[in-house]
């Protein structure tokens, strides 16, 4: 009996330890740059920029062989700091910046068919099927997948509106 | 005339009666103060307007929560909403009658915003709600004292409108020692404080000692500005056989701010990016004492103010004691009207308050004044390039230079000019009024304050969404297993059915077999 709970034991240890070992010495190196490049990301998997998500992205910015500009709903800020992380120039003058957009269901035209409430990556949208839905505007990072599927037009981008808590003061006109 | 002389000190000092000289402040300005346009007449009370317009956000923190319904009738003093979150204050009726509408309003917010608003039609009775008033409010704890401080819906009346109680209970828990009642009252044209001071010294001098029993503080000092002399006199008589002590302090802009105001009376300097409890000192501002006084002596929440309306602009200038919610109008009715347009219509003081684009806005609990600027009052100049001539620099009184922060900010980079001290900078606006290039300087300071919070938003917005995808794709994926799961269960199941069945098939076969061998 003891024998047996002996041999057992030490067979485990044994394996163990040399699985341990294992997973340290042949462990596979991933791109610490492209985890950090994907950490900033959006991650709602978009594919608005042409790859088929945050992770695609990040490798082609990782190769340099995307523009640091690639992230629509990443906007400005997120530019800023793939610049600064890449080390790279970023020419935001060409980008028209259109401030945060948010998506926005129009109550007459929805039909709830439940489309939009699929394609979210975000779950930003709320609904049933045959009920009208709504968009949290919380959540939703105006990537625009629920416009290009809604059948009626319903969906569309918007600015974010002001509210109390997030107005501030414009930029005062620069000097003549 | 940055610095105070030595001389002059010794000589205030001496004329206060103090062994305590002042200490030396940085920079400052010397806007003309134009009090004595409203300085004189005593506080009068405003007829009570016909409606109110309460809204539901009025100070710092998240906004109360309506706990009236329409048509429902409230009496004078009534909670209407109540506070929610850590740093919030409830909101009570400013007069008896009946809630006419709950609904947006245009707010007294410089972005001319709507916010939520209960409209109250007064029925012209006040009838007071029955409140309890303790025997003695000294003989309350410290905690219960902060906890009707909030109650009451008390917000620093100086301007901020930060809820009172949650200064009162930090510093009890940080052990502050000094306590600082802010009189300075150092904006132009304002005098609220100054006729509060003459009028009312003796209710300010007890609402002192309430807040000091609040927070245990044992000195206390108020500091006022020596051009308001009948003040200082005034406080002086209520505070005789007390341990509070009332100071004169220069007259400059921005003296008023918590920040000068701790430096000039202590000479300690509160730390960048910290609070003014981090060095021991609480400061309040004096009329927040007396609505102190008023809710703990009297059992009556903040429900009116007093508020300055001058300007040239305005026929007969004044001091008012006016219900929260009233109109901006009905305050300048009260005040004989508009003598001529105003170029300028200002809802605080000149230097820091909101510009208002007409006067249907409701008063609100941190509105000191009512402004009405005639053009010759307002300078109105296309701003010019800077010319370096560093006169901001010598104005900031917090040690920052304006310029190369407004540089920073003017090519896109606010990270850059928090670099150059921007999270120190009060917008007191004193780099503004000096500058002969006319450059908005306070605007560029508030705008870029604005954008960075706005990208921590973003940030933290972007990292609750990627949670959000995240979880998503993983239900996606969980979704995906579970059905390639169940196929194969059903798989298995079929097999085993077949199985089972061509067993069966087989031994019947057998059987049948035997049969016929037999
Ligand atoms: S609501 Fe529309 S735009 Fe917003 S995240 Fe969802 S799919 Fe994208
Ligand atoms: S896709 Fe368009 S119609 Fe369908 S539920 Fe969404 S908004 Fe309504
Ligand atoms: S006061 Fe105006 S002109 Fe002079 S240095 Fe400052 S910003 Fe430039
Ligand atoms: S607004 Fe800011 S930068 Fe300008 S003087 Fe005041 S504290 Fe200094």
């Amino acid at each position: 009996m003891i024998a047996a709970l002996l041999s057992l034991t030490l067979l485990g240890l044994a394996l163990g330890l040399g699985l341990g070992y294992a997973a340290i010495r042949l462990k596979v190196e991933g791109n610490p740059l492209v985890e950090e490049l994907e950490a900033m990301l959006p991650g709602s998997q978009c594919g608005q920029c042409g790859f088929p998500g945050c992770t695609g992205a990040a490798m082609a910015l990782a190769e340099g062989s995307a523009p640091i500009t690639l992230c629509p709903p990443g906007g400005r800020p997120l530019i800023e700091a793939l610049a600064a992380k890449l080390g790279v120039e970023a020419d935001i003058s060409a980008l028209a910046d259109s401030g945060p957009q948010v998506a926005e269901v129009l109550e007459d035209l929805c039909i709830g068919c439940t489309k939009c409430y699929k394609v979210c990556p975000t779950d930003a949208i709320m609904g049933a099927a045959k009920q009208i839905h709504m968009v949290f505007r919380e959540a939703c990072t105006a990537c625009g997948k629920c416009v290009d599927v809604c059948p009626t037009e319903a969906t569309r981008m918007i600015p974010l509106p002001a509210t109390l808590q997030t107005w501030y003061w414009s930029k005062p006109e620069v000097a003549a | 005339m940055n610095r105070i002389s030595e001389p002059f000190l010794q000589r205030l000092a001496a004329r206060v009666g103090l062994g305590s000289p002042l200490h030396k402040l940085r920079g400052g300005v010397h806007p003309e103060g134009r009090k004595d346009l409203s300085a004189d007449p005593p506080i009068r009370v405003l007829p009570l307007p016909e409606r109110l317009f309460v809204p539901m956000q009025q100070h710092i923190g998240a906004p109360a929560r309506h706990l009236v319904s329409v048509g429902e009738t409230v009496k004078k003093g009534q909670l209407l909403a109540a506070s929610q979150g850590m740093v919030s204050a409830p909101v009570h009726a400013p007069t008896s009658g009946r809630i006419s509408a709950i609904g947006d309003f245009p707010g007294p917010h410089p972005s001319g915003l709507q916010m939520p608003t209960l409209t109250l039609e007064a029925d012209g009775n006040e009838t007071w709600f029955e409140a309890d008033i303790p025997a003695d409010p000294f003989a309350l704890s410290p905690e219960e004292v902060a906890t009707r401080v909030g109650a009451a819906g008390i917000v620093g009346l100086g301007g901020a409108a930060f809820p009172a109680a949650v200064k009162l209970h930090l510093s009890r828990r940080s052990e502050v020692r000094t306590l600082i009642m802010n009189g300075g009252e150092c904006e132009p044209y304002l005098t609220c404080d100054d006729r509060l001071m003459r009028e009312r010294a003796q209710q300010i001098v007890e609402g002192i000692r309430l807040i000091a029993h609040a927070t245990g503080a044992s000195k206390i000092l108020v500091g006022i500005e020596d051009n308001k002399p009948e003040a200082i006199a005034a406080m002086q008589a209520a505070a005789k056989a007390t341990v509070v002590q009332v100071i004169a302090v220069p007259a400059m802009y921005p003296m008023g701010s918590e920040k000068q105001m701790i430096q000039v009376l202590t000479g300690q300097e509160v730390p960048a990016g910290g609070r003014a409890a981090d060095i021991g000192v609480l400061v309040h501002n004096v009329g927040t004492a007396y609505a102190v006084q008023q809710a703990l002596c009297l059992g009556r929440p903040l429900v009116s103010r007093i508020v300055t309306v001058s300007g040239g602009a305005i026929m007969a200038p004044c001091n008012l004691e006016a219900p929260i919610g009233a109109l901006a109008a009905d305050l300048v009715r009260a005040c004989g009207g508009l003598r001529i347009d105003a170029a300028r219509l200002v809802l605080g003081g000149p230097m820091m308050g909101t510009q208002l684009s007409n006067l249907d806005v409701p008063l609100v609990k941190g509105s000191s004044g009512v402004l009405a600027l005639t053009s010759a009052e307002v300078e109105q100049t296309r701003p010019g390039p800077c010319i370096r001539c560093s006169s901001c620099v010598r104005a900031c009184p917090m040690g920052l230079l304006p310029l190369e922060m407004a540089a920073r900010i003017r090519v896109g980079d606010p990270a850059g000019a928090v670099d150059w001290g921007l999270k120190d900078c009060i917008a007191c606006g004193s780099c503004s009024y000096v500058c002969p290039s006319h450059i908005p300087l306070v605007h560029y300071f508030n705008h870029a304050k604005g954008d960075l919070a706005a990208r921590e938003r973003l940030k933290m917005k972007n990292e609750a969404t990627k949670k959000l995808a995240d979880e998503r794709s993983e239900r996606m994926a969980r979704i995906v297993r579970e059905r390639e799961e169940a196929a194969r269960l059903r798989a298995a199941k079929k097999a085993a059915a077949d199985a089972a069945k061509k067993a069966v098939a087989v031994a019947a076969a057998a059987a049948a077999k035997e049969k016929e061998l037999a």
